[in-house]
């Protein structure tokens, strides 16, 4: 097969996704979203022919747009736009995952600094209130007190770009010292994992240990609809215990659509490249059987060297 | 001769040290440097070259 693989910056992840395609003798067509340019017909990147495009940008932004122009010109890609404009935004998210009966933390917008401490004060302390847009725990804030509050919205709104006027607020989750990571795809888990902290942050990216998880049929159940519920593909979703640890009830905080697995590989006995691959493998033979059932319908030519690929 | 599993040698570009890469480096790829710890992107491999990598933003993750 020939698959498109968007990036701006080979972390170990795309590493060992690319070291799978390798293996199993796919043709790869790197596309540094950074040097191309994408009209509303045609793109600089080479497209052309691809089977499937998965993309691994590190920015949202570039990923949101990149996959919408990809998706506009008939190129199957992974995950879709509109996948990605739901995770991409923690109240996107969090709206989908209600609207789709999957729990999840308790959670107001507001757009004032006056109206923020009132959404504040109406969950109590800790609360916790984070950026719409942003990844790894950066900039999240676990709120205890109102004076910490009226400080930390005060910045906000004086130093933050126009999305940290959007406060997002939320009930702080009591969880016992770890939260749960799954990888899946289409709702299918590949693989799960814990990431533990002593810090109220546990994500691996703050330096959580992790350990492999056994998914229970209730926590099955919430990935498949978490993963509905955003528009499937390959995800990384995040789930914590609430009552305890073992208790087998969840609540599911968020959906992520860039999902890194380098930390799951390391953490679990899976090959969380293969399984990967094997995914997109399947996703790719999909889109040729809805490409042949619907045959004209894509504008993709069959340029292949030029500057410009025209679509 | 070389070999695949050869590693590679670069000059890093802050220090001008010449730093060993992994031998099957890629394009794109973020090395950090051994000599200041500094993350390093490989712009090219023939010849290997490296530029200090873009500074993390806002929107960069999962």
């Amino acid at each position: 097969m020939r698959i498109g693989i968007l990036y701006s910056r080979i972390r170990r992840d795309e590493k060992l996704l690319l070291e799978e395609l390798r293996d199993r003798d796919h043709e790869i067509e790197k596309i540094d979203v950074r040097k191309q340019r994408f009209g509303l017909e045609s793109t600089t990147a080479n497209v052309a022919d691809l089977d499937i495009v998965v993309d691994r940008c590190l920015s949202t932004s570039r990923s949101l747009y990149a996959t919408r122009f990809l998706d506009s010109y008939g190129v199957p890609v992974v995950n879709s736009p509109e996948t990605g404009d739901v995770c991409a935004d923690k109240a996107k998210n969090s709206l989908a995952l209600a609207e789709a009966d999957v729990p999840t933390p308790a959670t107001e917008v507001a757009f004032t600094k006056e109206a923020a401490m009132e959404a504040i004060e109406s969950f109590g302390y800790p609360c916790v209130l984070k950026p719409v847009v942003g990844s790894w725990g950066r900039l999240m804030a676990k709120i205890d007190t109102r004076s910490a509050a009226e400080a930390i919205l005060e910045h906000k709104e004086t130093l933050g770009h126009y999305e940290h006027k959007v406060f997002y607020v939320q009930e702080f989750v009591d969880k016992p010292g770890r939260d749960i990571r799954v990888v899946s795809v289409d709702g299918e888990p590949v693989a799960a994992m814990t990431r533990s902290s002593d810090h109220w942050l546990t994500n691996a990216a703050k330096g959580g240990t992790t350990e492999p998880f056994d998914l229970d049929d209730r926590a099955l159940e919430l990935v498949e609809r978490a993963s509905e519920a955003v528009g499937g593909g390959m995800l990384g979703v995040d789930l914590m215990e609430v009552g305890g640890e073992g208790s087998g009830e969840y609540t599911v905080h968020e959906v992520n659509h860039t999902v890194e697995f380098k930390a799951l590989t390391e953490a679990s006995d899976v090959d969380v490249p293969a399984r990967v691959v094997d995914w997109l493998e399947t996703k790719a033979e999909a889109f040729a059987a809805d490409g042949d059932d619907s045959s004209g319908d894509t504008n993709v030519d069959d340029a292949t060297d030029a500057d410009e690929v025209v679509l | 001769m070389t070999t695949d599993t050869d590693p590679v040698l670069a000059e890093d570009p802050i220090t001008g040290e010449e730093i060993e890469l992994p031998a099957d480096v890629e394009v794109g790829e973020i090395i950090d440097s051994p000599v200041t710890g500094t993350e390093l992107e490989v712009i090219s491999l023939d010849p290997v070259t490296l530029e200090e990598a873009p500074e993390l933003e806002e929107d960069w993750g999962e």
